[in-house]
Protein backbone atom coordinates (compact mmCIF):
# COMPACT_ATOMS: atom_id res chain seq x y z
CA UNK A 1 0.00 0.00 0.00
CA UNK A 2 1.14 3.52 -0.76
CA UNK A 3 2.24 5.22 2.45
CA UNK A 4 3.27 8.67 1.28
CA UNK A 5 2.15 10.86 -1.58
CA UNK A 6 5.33 12.97 -1.67
CA UNK A 7 7.77 10.98 0.43
CA UNK A 8 10.83 13.21 -0.07
CA UNK A 9 8.97 16.23 1.21
CA UNK A 10 6.90 14.52 3.88
CA UNK A 11 9.92 12.87 5.49
CA UNK A 12 12.46 15.65 4.86
CA UNK A 13 14.87 16.06 7.82
CA UNK A 14 13.68 18.92 10.05
CA UNK A 15 16.85 20.96 9.55
CA UNK A 16 16.35 20.97 5.79
CA UNK A 17 12.63 21.62 6.21
CA UNK A 18 13.27 24.62 8.43
CA UNK A 19 15.85 26.01 6.02
CA UNK A 20 13.27 25.66 3.25
CA UNK A 21 10.64 27.37 5.41
CA UNK A 22 12.93 30.31 6.18
CA UNK A 23 13.72 30.81 2.53
CA UNK A 24 10.03 30.55 1.58
CA UNK A 25 8.93 32.82 4.45
CA UNK A 26 11.24 35.60 3.26
CA UNK A 27 9.98 35.17 -0.26
CA UNK A 28 6.33 35.16 0.93
CA UNK A 29 6.77 38.38 2.93
CA UNK A 30 8.46 40.07 -0.02
CA UNK A 31 5.73 38.81 -2.34
CA UNK A 32 2.95 40.14 -0.08
CA UNK A 33 4.79 43.44 0.29
CA UNK A 34 5.13 43.97 -3.42
CA UNK A 35 1.74 42.67 -4.52
CA UNK A 36 -0.84 43.92 -2.00
CA UNK A 37 -1.27 47.40 -0.58
CA UNK A 38 -2.89 45.86 2.51
CA UNK A 39 0.27 43.98 3.50
CA UNK A 40 2.63 46.72 2.38
CA UNK A 41 1.00 49.21 4.76
CA UNK A 42 0.92 46.70 7.61
CA UNK A 43 4.51 45.57 7.12
CA UNK A 44 5.83 49.13 6.81
CA UNK A 45 3.98 50.15 9.94
CA UNK A 46 5.46 47.20 11.86
CA UNK A 47 8.95 48.00 10.59
CA UNK A 48 9.30 44.65 8.83
CA UNK A 49 9.25 46.13 5.34
CA UNK A 50 9.77 43.61 2.56
CA UNK A 51 11.14 41.03 5.01
CA UNK A 52 14.74 41.20 3.84
CA UNK A 53 15.89 41.52 7.46
CA UNK A 54 14.26 38.23 8.48
CA UNK A 55 17.17 36.06 9.65
CA UNK A 56 15.44 33.19 11.45
CA UNK A 57 11.97 31.62 11.57
CA UNK A 58 11.20 33.18 14.96
CA UNK A 59 11.52 36.63 13.36
CA UNK A 60 8.00 35.94 12.12
CA UNK A 61 6.89 37.34 15.48
CA UNK A 62 7.47 40.88 14.16
CA UNK A 63 4.88 40.43 11.41
CA UNK A 64 1.37 41.65 12.33
CA UNK A 65 -1.48 39.13 12.56
CA UNK A 66 -4.16 38.85 9.89
CA UNK A 67 -7.71 38.17 11.11
CA UNK A 68 -11.07 37.15 9.72
CA UNK A 69 -12.10 40.80 10.06
CA UNK A 70 -9.33 41.77 7.65
CA UNK A 71 -10.88 39.39 5.11
CA UNK A 72 -14.32 40.93 5.74
CA UNK A 73 -13.07 44.51 5.60
CA UNK A 74 -11.37 43.81 2.28
CA UNK A 75 -14.20 41.70 0.89
CA UNK A 76 -14.16 40.36 -1.71
CA UNK A 77 -10.77 40.80 -3.43
CA UNK A 78 -8.79 43.30 -1.34
CA UNK A 79 -6.23 40.69 -0.25
CA UNK A 80 -5.74 39.33 -3.74
CA UNK A 81 -2.13 39.48 -4.97
CA UNK A 82 -2.61 38.77 -8.69
CA UNK A 83 -4.70 40.27 -11.48
CA UNK A 84 -8.05 38.47 -11.91
CA UNK A 85 -6.85 37.21 -15.27
CA UNK A 86 -4.54 34.79 -13.45
CA UNK A 87 -7.25 33.55 -11.14
CA UNK A 88 -8.82 30.29 -12.28
CA UNK A 89 -11.14 29.59 -9.34
CA UNK A 90 -12.97 31.42 -6.58
CA UNK A 91 -14.22 29.74 -3.41
CA UNK A 92 -15.90 31.21 -0.36
CA UNK A 93 -16.59 30.15 3.20
CA UNK A 94 -20.04 28.99 4.22
CA UNK A 95 -20.54 32.33 5.94
CA UNK A 96 -21.75 30.68 9.16
CA UNK A 97 -20.57 33.70 11.11
CA UNK A 98 -21.39 36.58 8.78
CA UNK A 99 -20.24 37.65 5.32
CA UNK A 100 -18.43 34.85 3.49
CA UNK A 101 -14.66 34.98 3.25
CA UNK A 102 -13.33 34.62 -0.25
CA UNK A 103 -10.37 32.62 -1.51
CA UNK A 104 -8.91 32.91 -5.01
CA UNK A 105 -6.69 30.36 -6.73
CA UNK A 106 -4.22 30.55 -9.55
CA UNK A 107 -3.44 27.39 -11.51
CA UNK A 108 -0.35 26.88 -9.36
CA UNK A 109 -2.43 27.29 -6.18
CA UNK A 110 -4.83 24.57 -7.35
CA UNK A 111 -1.92 22.28 -8.11
CA UNK A 112 -0.34 22.69 -4.67
CA UNK A 113 -3.72 22.45 -2.97
CA UNK A 114 -4.48 19.12 -4.61
CA UNK A 115 -0.99 17.89 -3.59
CA UNK A 116 -1.76 18.77 0.03
CA UNK A 117 -5.15 17.02 -0.10
CA UNK A 118 -3.58 14.00 -1.80
CA UNK A 119 -1.04 13.74 1.04
CA UNK A 120 -3.84 13.74 3.62
CA UNK A 121 -5.88 11.21 1.67
CA UNK A 122 -2.95 8.83 1.14
CA UNK A 123 -2.06 9.12 4.83
CA UNK A 124 -5.71 8.20 5.52
CA UNK A 125 -5.35 5.04 3.42
CA UNK A 126 -6.77 6.06 0.03
CA UNK A 127 -5.22 4.35 -3.01
CA UNK A 128 -5.82 4.51 -6.76
CA UNK A 129 -8.09 1.46 -6.33
CA UNK A 130 -10.59 3.29 -4.14
CA UNK A 131 -14.01 4.53 -5.16
CA UNK A 132 -14.68 7.58 -3.04
CA UNK A 133 -18.05 9.23 -2.58
CA UNK A 134 -17.82 12.91 -1.74
CA UNK A 135 -20.84 13.71 0.41
CA UNK A 136 -19.77 17.25 1.20
CA UNK A 137 -22.01 19.90 -0.27
CA UNK A 138 -20.49 21.09 -3.57
CA UNK A 139 -20.53 24.75 -4.46
CA UNK A 140 -18.48 27.61 -3.09
CA UNK A 141 -17.37 25.50 -0.12
CA UNK A 142 -13.72 24.43 -0.43
CA UNK A 143 -14.23 20.96 1.07
CA UNK A 144 -15.92 19.16 -1.79
CA UNK A 145 -13.82 20.38 -4.72
CA UNK A 146 -10.66 20.31 -2.60
CA UNK A 147 -11.07 16.62 -1.85
CA UNK A 148 -12.32 16.01 -5.37
CA UNK A 149 -9.13 17.22 -7.05
CA UNK A 150 -6.83 15.74 -4.41
CA UNK A 151 -8.42 12.30 -4.77
CA UNK A 152 -8.31 12.46 -8.56
CA UNK A 153 -4.62 13.30 -8.30
CA UNK A 154 -4.06 10.01 -6.45
CA UNK A 155 -6.01 8.24 -9.17
CA UNK A 156 -8.95 7.27 -6.98
CA UNK A 157 -12.41 7.13 -8.56
CA UNK A 158 -14.43 10.12 -7.40
CA UNK A 159 -18.24 10.24 -7.08
CA UNK A 160 -19.33 13.86 -6.64
CA UNK A 161 -22.47 12.93 -4.69
CA UNK A 162 -22.78 16.19 -2.73
CA UNK A 163 -24.74 16.11 0.53
CA UNK A 164 -28.38 15.25 1.14
CA UNK A 165 -30.74 12.59 -0.18
CA UNK A 166 -29.61 9.89 2.21
CA UNK A 167 -31.44 7.08 0.40
CA UNK A 168 -29.56 7.88 -2.79
CA UNK A 169 -26.27 8.16 -0.93
CA UNK A 170 -26.79 4.64 0.41
CA UNK A 171 -27.90 3.34 -2.96
CA UNK A 172 -24.65 4.59 -4.50
CA UNK A 173 -22.66 3.03 -1.66
CA UNK A 174 -24.15 -0.33 -2.60
CA UNK A 175 -24.51 -0.07 -6.37
CA UNK A 176 -21.18 1.63 -7.14
CA UNK A 177 -19.16 -0.43 -4.67
CA UNK A 178 -18.04 2.69 -2.81
CA UNK A 179 -14.99 2.08 -0.61
CA UNK A 180 -14.39 5.56 0.77
CA UNK A 181 -16.58 8.30 2.18
CA UNK A 182 -15.82 12.01 2.41
CA UNK A 183 -18.23 13.89 4.68
CA UNK A 184 -18.50 16.00 7.80
CA UNK A 185 -18.32 13.85 10.94
CA UNK A 186 -21.93 14.70 11.81
CA UNK A 187 -23.20 13.69 8.37
CA UNK A 188 -21.08 10.52 8.44
CA UNK A 189 -22.67 9.66 11.78
CA UNK A 190 -26.12 10.31 10.37
CA UNK A 191 -25.39 8.16 7.31
CA UNK A 192 -24.00 5.41 9.53
CA UNK A 193 -27.27 5.29 11.47
CA UNK A 194 -29.26 5.30 8.24
CA UNK A 195 -27.16 2.40 6.90
CA UNK A 196 -27.91 0.38 10.01
CA UNK A 197 -31.61 1.10 9.67
CA UNK A 198 -31.83 0.50 5.92
CA UNK A 199 -31.72 -3.21 6.70
CA UNK A 200 -29.25 -4.38 4.05
CA UNK A 201 -26.57 -6.75 5.34
CA UNK A 202 -23.23 -5.03 5.86
CA UNK A 203 -21.85 -7.31 3.13
CA UNK A 204 -23.83 -5.17 0.66
CA UNK A 205 -21.38 -2.36 1.41
CA UNK A 206 -17.69 -2.24 0.51
CA UNK A 207 -16.92 0.86 2.57
CA UNK A 208 -13.50 0.69 4.21
CA UNK A 209 -12.44 4.24 4.98
CA UNK A 210 -13.66 7.73 5.70
CA UNK A 211 -11.87 11.05 5.23
CA UNK A 212 -13.86 13.35 7.45
CA UNK A 213 -13.44 17.05 7.95
CA UNK A 214 -14.78 20.60 7.99
CA UNK A 215 -15.77 20.39 11.64
CA UNK A 216 -14.08 18.93 14.73
CA UNK A 217 -14.44 15.19 15.29
CA UNK A 218 -13.87 13.86 18.80
CA UNK A 219 -12.18 10.44 19.15
CA UNK A 220 -15.45 9.14 20.63
CA UNK A 221 -17.46 10.27 17.61
CA UNK A 222 -14.83 8.80 15.31
CA UNK A 223 -15.02 5.45 17.13
CA UNK A 224 -18.78 5.41 16.79
CA UNK A 225 -18.66 6.10 13.03
CA UNK A 226 -15.96 3.46 12.59
CA UNK A 227 -17.99 0.91 14.49
CA UNK A 228 -21.29 1.63 12.73
CA UNK A 229 -19.84 1.52 9.21
CA UNK A 230 -16.90 -0.82 9.78
CA UNK A 231 -14.50 1.76 8.32
CA UNK A 232 -11.21 3.46 9.24
CA UNK A 233 -11.63 7.19 9.73
CA UNK A 234 -9.01 9.89 9.39
CA UNK A 235 -9.39 13.53 10.22
CA UNK A 236 -7.97 16.54 8.42
CA UNK A 237 -7.79 20.25 8.91
CA UNK A 238 -8.15 23.32 6.78
CA UNK A 239 -10.15 26.48 6.21
CA UNK A 240 -11.16 28.76 3.36
CA UNK A 241 -8.77 31.54 4.39
CA UNK A 242 -5.84 29.12 4.09
CA UNK A 243 -7.13 27.61 0.85
CA UNK A 244 -9.33 24.80 2.19
CA UNK A 245 -8.68 21.24 3.35
CA UNK A 246 -5.20 19.72 3.27
CA UNK A 247 -3.47 22.13 5.66
CA UNK A 248 -2.97 19.21 8.07
CA UNK A 249 -4.14 15.62 8.31
CA UNK A 250 -3.98 12.40 10.32
CA UNK A 251 -1.30 9.81 9.62
CA UNK A 252 -1.86 6.12 10.46
CA UNK A 253 -0.62 6.78 14.03
CA UNK A 254 -3.50 9.22 14.55
CA UNK A 255 -1.57 11.04 17.23
CA UNK A 256 -2.00 14.49 15.78
CA UNK A 257 -2.44 15.86 12.27
CA UNK A 258 0.72 16.59 10.24
CA UNK A 259 0.91 20.05 8.71
CA UNK A 260 2.03 20.40 5.12
CA UNK A 261 4.88 22.41 6.58
CA UNK A 262 6.54 23.17 3.27
CA UNK A 263 3.42 25.18 2.37
CA UNK A 264 2.11 26.32 5.77
CA UNK A 265 4.05 27.66 8.75
CA UNK A 266 2.15 27.09 12.01
CA UNK A 267 2.51 28.88 15.35
CA UNK A 268 0.56 28.79 18.62
CA UNK A 269 -0.28 31.98 20.49
CA UNK A 270 -2.07 32.97 23.65
CA UNK A 271 -5.41 34.20 22.22
CA UNK A 272 -5.91 37.09 24.65
CA UNK A 273 -2.39 38.53 24.72
CA UNK A 274 -1.05 37.42 21.34
CA UNK A 275 2.10 36.06 23.04
CA UNK A 276 3.83 33.20 21.20
CA UNK A 277 3.60 29.86 23.03
CA UNK A 278 5.99 26.93 23.00
CA UNK A 279 5.77 23.34 21.79
CA UNK A 280 2.94 21.39 23.43
CA UNK A 281 1.20 24.44 24.87
CA UNK A 282 -2.51 24.90 24.10
CA UNK A 283 -3.44 28.12 22.37
CA UNK A 284 -4.76 29.63 19.16
CA UNK A 285 -3.32 28.31 15.92
CA UNK A 286 -1.78 30.94 13.64
CA UNK A 287 -0.78 29.97 10.10
CA UNK A 288 1.32 31.67 7.43
CA UNK A 289 0.99 30.42 3.86
CA UNK A 290 4.38 29.88 2.23
CA UNK A 291 3.36 29.00 -1.32
CA UNK A 292 0.08 30.75 -2.08
CA UNK A 293 0.06 33.03 -5.07
CA UNK A 294 -3.54 34.22 -5.51
CA UNK A 295 -4.29 35.18 -1.93
CA UNK A 296 -1.33 34.67 0.40
CA UNK A 297 -1.89 35.13 4.13
CA UNK A 298 0.62 36.18 6.76
CA UNK A 299 0.03 34.96 10.33
CA UNK A 300 -3.63 34.18 10.00
CA UNK A 301 -5.43 33.80 13.34
CA UNK A 302 -7.50 30.67 12.84
CA UNK A 303 -9.41 30.92 16.17
CA UNK A 304 -8.87 27.18 16.57
CA UNK A 305 -7.51 26.04 19.91
CA UNK A 306 -4.84 23.36 19.64
CA UNK A 307 -1.19 22.56 20.40
CA UNK A 308 1.75 21.66 18.15
CA UNK A 309 4.46 19.05 18.55
CA UNK A 310 7.68 18.73 16.53
CA UNK A 311 8.49 15.29 17.99
CA UNK A 312 9.42 12.74 15.31
CA UNK A 313 6.37 10.64 14.42
CA UNK A 314 6.65 6.82 14.17
CA UNK A 315 5.02 7.06 10.73
CA UNK A 316 8.18 8.63 9.35
CA UNK A 317 6.76 12.08 8.61
CA UNK A 318 8.88 14.90 9.96
CA UNK A 319 6.29 17.64 9.62
CA UNK A 320 4.86 19.13 12.83
CA UNK A 321 1.63 17.74 14.21
CA UNK A 322 -1.34 19.59 15.69
CA UNK A 323 -3.55 17.94 18.29
CA UNK A 324 -7.27 17.63 17.61
CA UNK A 325 -8.75 21.10 17.97
CA UNK A 326 -10.24 21.58 21.41
CA UNK A 327 -12.73 23.98 19.85
CA UNK A 328 -12.82 27.40 18.29
CA UNK A 329 -12.50 30.60 20.22
CA UNK A 330 -15.79 31.36 18.37
CA UNK A 331 -17.62 28.22 19.55
CA UNK A 332 -16.38 28.54 23.05
CA UNK A 333 -19.26 29.17 25.37
CA UNK A 334 -18.65 31.09 28.54
CA UNK A 335 -21.19 29.80 31.02
CA UNK A 336 -21.07 31.20 34.54
CA UNK A 337 -17.54 32.33 33.70
CA UNK A 338 -16.43 28.80 32.79
CA UNK A 339 -15.02 28.16 29.31
CA UNK A 340 -16.99 25.34 27.70
CA UNK A 341 -16.28 23.75 24.33
CA UNK A 342 -19.09 21.68 22.77
CA UNK A 343 -16.50 19.00 21.97
CA UNK A 344 -15.99 18.40 25.72
CA UNK A 345 -19.69 17.71 26.12
CA UNK A 346 -19.70 15.51 23.05
CA UNK A 347 -16.91 13.32 24.43
CA UNK A 348 -19.02 12.60 27.52
CA UNK A 349 -22.23 11.92 25.60
CA UNK A 350 -20.81 9.68 22.90
CA UNK A 351 -19.31 7.28 25.44
CA UNK A 352 -22.61 6.86 27.27
CA UNK A 353 -24.83 3.83 26.63
CA UNK A 354 -28.62 4.06 26.18
CA UNK A 355 -28.56 7.49 24.53
CA UNK A 356 -28.09 8.54 20.92
CA UNK A 357 -25.03 10.44 19.64
CA UNK A 358 -26.96 13.58 18.71
CA UNK A 359 -27.35 16.38 21.19
CA UNK A 360 -28.38 19.98 21.62
CA UNK A 361 -27.00 22.51 24.07
CA UNK A 362 -29.35 25.19 25.34
CA UNK A 363 -27.88 28.11 27.25
CA UNK A 364 -30.26 30.40 29.10
CA UNK A 365 -29.99 33.25 31.54
CA UNK A 366 -32.33 33.19 34.48
CA UNK A 367 -32.16 35.73 37.30
CA UNK A 368 -28.80 36.88 35.90
CA UNK A 369 -27.41 33.37 36.16
CA UNK A 370 -26.45 31.23 33.18
CA UNK A 371 -27.85 27.75 32.91
CA UNK A 372 -26.81 24.97 30.57
CA UNK A 373 -29.23 22.33 29.42
CA UNK A 374 -27.97 19.29 27.54
CA UNK A 375 -30.66 17.54 25.53
CA UNK A 376 -30.04 13.93 24.50
CA UNK A 377 -32.16 11.24 22.91
CA UNK A 378 -33.13 8.19 24.92
CA UNK A 379 -32.67 5.25 22.55
CA UNK A 380 -32.85 2.24 24.83
CA UNK A 381 -36.54 1.86 25.70
CA UNK A 382 -35.82 -1.04 28.03
CA UNK A 383 -34.89 1.51 30.64
CA UNK A 384 -38.52 2.64 30.79
CA UNK A 385 -39.43 -0.37 32.85
CA UNK A 386 -37.16 0.70 35.67
CA UNK A 387 -37.48 4.23 36.79
CA UNK A 388 -34.28 4.12 38.76
CA UNK A 389 -32.28 3.21 35.65
CA UNK A 390 -33.62 6.27 33.87
CA UNK A 391 -32.74 8.37 36.88
CA UNK A 392 -29.31 6.74 37.13
CA UNK A 393 -28.69 7.54 33.45
CA UNK A 394 -29.57 11.18 33.99
CA UNK A 395 -27.61 11.45 37.21
CA UNK A 396 -24.58 9.70 35.69
CA UNK A 397 -24.55 12.12 32.74
CA UNK A 398 -24.96 15.06 35.06
CA UNK A 399 -22.07 13.91 37.27
CA UNK A 400 -19.72 13.21 34.37
CA UNK A 401 -20.53 16.53 32.71
CA UNK A 402 -19.82 18.22 36.01
CA UNK A 403 -16.43 16.58 36.36
CA UNK A 404 -15.45 17.35 32.76
CA UNK A 405 -16.82 20.90 32.59
CA UNK A 406 -16.68 21.92 36.23
CA UNK A 407 -20.23 23.14 35.83
CA UNK A 408 -23.76 22.02 36.68
CA UNK A 409 -25.72 21.09 33.58
CA UNK A 410 -29.31 20.00 33.43
CA UNK A 411 -29.66 16.79 31.45
CA UNK A 412 -32.93 16.38 29.56
CA UNK A 413 -33.93 13.14 27.92
CA UNK A 414 -35.97 13.50 24.76
CA UNK A 415 -37.64 11.07 22.38
CA UNK A 416 -35.51 9.22 19.83
CA UNK A 417 -34.89 10.97 16.48
CA UNK A 418 -36.37 14.27 17.54
CA UNK A 419 -33.15 16.33 17.68
CA UNK A 420 -32.09 17.91 14.43
CA UNK A 421 -29.70 15.97 12.16
CA UNK A 422 -27.15 17.92 10.15
CA UNK A 423 -25.89 17.29 6.64
CA UNK A 424 -23.22 19.98 6.71
CA UNK A 425 -21.71 21.70 9.69
CA UNK A 426 -23.66 20.88 12.82
CA UNK A 427 -25.31 23.69 14.76
CA UNK A 428 -25.94 22.20 18.14
CA UNK A 429 -25.88 25.27 20.33
CA UNK A 430 -28.96 27.29 21.16
CA UNK A 431 -27.87 30.37 23.08
CA UNK A 432 -30.96 32.12 24.40
CA UNK A 433 -29.14 34.51 26.71
CA UNK A 434 -29.86 37.57 24.58
CA UNK A 435 -33.55 36.80 24.54
CA UNK A 436 -36.09 37.97 27.10
CA UNK A 437 -36.29 35.70 30.12
CA UNK A 438 -38.89 33.00 30.19
CA UNK A 439 -41.36 33.41 33.04
CA UNK B 1 -49.31 -16.11 33.43
CA UNK B 2 -49.06 -12.41 32.90
CA UNK B 3 -50.39 -9.33 31.20
CA UNK B 4 -48.36 -7.26 28.72
CA UNK B 5 -47.77 -3.69 29.73
CA UNK B 6 -46.77 -0.89 27.40
CA UNK B 7 -44.35 1.75 28.77
CA UNK B 8 -44.03 4.95 26.76
CA UNK B 9 -41.58 7.81 27.28
CA UNK B 10 -43.47 11.11 27.18
CA UNK B 11 -41.62 14.41 27.05
CA UNK B 12 -42.96 17.10 29.30
CA UNK B 13 -43.98 19.48 26.54
CA UNK B 14 -47.21 20.83 25.19
CA UNK B 15 -49.07 18.05 23.42
CA UNK B 16 -46.62 15.32 24.45
CA UNK B 17 -49.30 13.06 25.88
CA UNK B 18 -51.80 14.03 23.17
CA UNK B 19 -49.48 12.62 20.49
CA UNK B 20 -49.59 9.22 22.15
CA UNK B 21 -53.31 9.12 22.82
CA UNK B 22 -54.15 10.36 19.33
CA UNK B 23 -52.02 7.69 17.68
CA UNK B 24 -53.71 4.97 19.71
CA UNK B 25 -57.19 6.36 19.14
CA UNK B 26 -56.68 6.53 15.37
CA UNK B 27 -55.77 2.86 15.27
CA UNK B 28 -58.67 1.98 17.58
CA UNK B 29 -56.47 0.66 20.36
CA UNK B 30 -58.45 0.47 23.57
CA UNK B 31 -56.75 1.51 26.79
CA UNK B 32 -57.94 -0.47 29.74
CA UNK B 33 -55.62 0.72 32.45
CA UNK B 34 -53.17 3.57 32.69
CA UNK B 35 -50.71 5.01 35.13
CA UNK B 36 -48.29 7.86 34.66
CA UNK B 37 -45.18 8.48 36.68
CA UNK B 38 -43.73 11.91 36.15
CA UNK B 39 -40.75 14.09 36.92
CA UNK B 40 -40.47 17.73 35.91
CA UNK B 41 -38.90 16.77 32.57
CA UNK B 42 -40.65 13.69 31.36
CA UNK B 43 -43.14 11.04 32.27
CA UNK B 44 -43.38 7.33 31.76
CA UNK B 45 -46.85 6.29 30.72
CA UNK B 46 -47.74 2.71 31.56
CA UNK B 47 -50.75 1.15 29.92
CA UNK B 48 -52.64 -2.08 29.56
CA UNK B 49 -54.17 -2.09 26.08
CA UNK B 50 -56.09 -4.61 24.03
CA UNK B 51 -53.43 -5.10 21.29
CA UNK B 52 -50.12 -4.36 23.03
CA UNK B 53 -47.72 -5.45 20.29
CA UNK B 54 -49.56 -3.51 17.60
CA UNK B 55 -49.74 -0.46 19.87
CA UNK B 56 -45.96 -0.64 20.43
CA UNK B 57 -45.33 -0.66 16.67
CA UNK B 58 -47.66 2.28 16.09
CA UNK B 59 -45.88 4.35 18.71
CA UNK B 60 -42.40 3.36 17.56
CA UNK B 61 -43.30 4.54 14.09
CA UNK B 62 -43.87 7.95 15.68
CA UNK B 63 -40.33 7.90 17.14
CA UNK B 64 -41.55 7.20 20.65
CA UNK B 65 -39.40 5.18 23.04
CA UNK B 66 -41.59 2.20 23.87
CA UNK B 67 -41.05 -0.95 25.93
CA UNK B 68 -43.24 -4.02 26.39
CA UNK B 69 -42.96 -5.89 29.67
CA UNK B 70 -44.86 -8.64 31.39
CA UNK B 71 -46.53 -7.61 34.59
CA UNK B 72 -48.60 -9.44 37.16
CA UNK B 73 -52.32 -8.59 37.16
CA UNK B 74 -54.67 -10.00 39.77
CA UNK B 75 -58.33 -9.71 40.55
CA UNK B 76 -59.11 -7.85 43.79
CA UNK B 77 -62.22 -8.52 45.80
CA UNK B 78 -64.14 -5.27 46.01
CA UNK B 79 -64.39 -4.94 49.81
CA UNK B 80 -62.35 -3.45 52.68
CA UNK B 81 -59.10 -5.31 53.17
CA UNK B 82 -59.08 -6.70 49.65
CA UNK B 83 -55.81 -5.02 48.73
CA UNK B 84 -54.31 -5.40 52.17
CA UNK B 85 -54.42 -9.19 51.97
CA UNK B 86 -52.39 -9.18 48.75
CA UNK B 87 -49.79 -6.68 49.97
CA UNK B 88 -49.42 -8.52 53.29
CA UNK B 89 -48.83 -11.81 51.47
CA UNK B 90 -46.10 -10.28 49.27
CA UNK B 91 -44.52 -8.51 52.23
CA UNK B 92 -44.35 -11.73 54.25
CA UNK B 93 -42.37 -13.34 51.44
CA UNK B 94 -40.07 -10.30 51.17
CA UNK B 95 -41.23 -9.48 47.65
CA UNK B 96 -40.69 -5.78 46.97
CA UNK B 97 -43.16 -3.89 44.80
CA UNK B 98 -41.58 -1.49 42.32
CA UNK B 99 -44.86 0.09 41.35
CA UNK B 100 -48.53 -0.83 41.18
CA UNK B 101 -51.76 0.60 39.90
CA UNK B 102 -55.41 -0.33 40.02
CA UNK B 103 -58.08 -0.37 37.34
CA UNK B 104 -61.68 -1.29 36.94
CA UNK B 105 -62.07 -4.89 35.95
CA UNK B 106 -64.42 -5.79 33.11
CA UNK B 107 -65.78 -8.49 35.40
CA UNK B 108 -68.63 -6.90 37.31
CA UNK B 109 -68.09 -6.18 40.98
CA UNK B 110 -64.35 -6.71 40.90
CA UNK B 111 -61.26 -4.51 40.80
CA UNK B 112 -57.91 -5.35 39.22
CA UNK B 113 -54.42 -4.54 40.36
CA UNK B 114 -51.18 -4.51 38.38
CA UNK B 115 -47.99 -5.29 40.29
CA UNK B 116 -44.45 -4.77 38.99
CA UNK B 117 -42.17 -6.98 41.07
CA UNK B 118 -38.70 -8.45 40.54
CA UNK B 119 -39.77 -12.10 40.66
CA UNK B 120 -43.10 -12.27 38.88
CA UNK B 121 -43.40 -16.07 38.99
CA UNK B 122 -42.89 -16.22 42.72
CA UNK B 123 -45.16 -13.26 43.44
CA UNK B 124 -47.89 -14.84 41.29
CA UNK B 125 -47.68 -18.03 43.24
CA UNK B 126 -47.75 -16.24 46.60
CA UNK B 127 -50.86 -14.34 45.59
CA UNK B 128 -52.62 -17.40 44.23
CA UNK B 129 -51.89 -19.22 47.49
CA UNK B 130 -53.46 -16.28 49.30
CA UNK B 131 -56.58 -16.71 47.19
CA UNK B 132 -56.05 -14.04 44.51
CA UNK B 133 -56.82 -14.92 40.90
CA UNK B 134 -54.19 -14.03 38.28
CA UNK B 135 -55.33 -12.55 34.99
CA UNK B 136 -54.03 -12.88 31.45
CA UNK B 137 -54.63 -10.39 28.66
CA UNK B 138 -57.52 -12.38 27.21
CA UNK B 139 -59.39 -12.25 30.55
CA UNK B 140 -59.46 -8.52 30.19
CA UNK B 141 -60.93 -8.40 26.71
CA UNK B 142 -63.09 -11.38 26.06
CA UNK B 143 -66.38 -10.52 27.57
Amino acid sequence: MQVFFQKDIETMPRKELEALQLQKLKAAVAYCYHHTSFYRERLDKAGVGDGSRIKQLSDIQYIPYTTKDDFRDHYPFGLMAVPMKEVVRIHASSGTTGKPTVGVYTREDLDIWSDCVARVAVAGGVTAEDIVQISFGYGLFTGALGLHYGLEKIGATVIPASSGNTEKQMMMFRDFGVTGLVATPSYALYLSEAVKEAGYPMSAYKLRLGILGSEPCTPEMRDQIEENLGIYVSDNYGMTELGGPGVAGDCPMRQGMHFAEDHFLPEIIQPETGERLGEGEMGELVVTTLSKVGMPVLRYRTKDITSITYEPCPCGRTHARMSKTAGRTDDMLIIKGVNVFPTQIESVLIGTPHIGPHYQLVVRRKNYRDTLEVRVELINADLLDHYRELEALQRGLHDRLKSVLGLEAKVTLVQPKTLERFQGKAKRILDLRDQPEEE
Amino acid sequence: MSVQQLSVFVENKQGGLAEVTRALAQEKINILALSIADTTDYGVLRMIVDRPEEAAEILKAQNAAVALTDVLAVKMPNHPGGLDGAVQALSKENIGIEYMYAFVCPLPGEACMVFRVEDREKAGKVLEDAGYLQLVTSDLYER
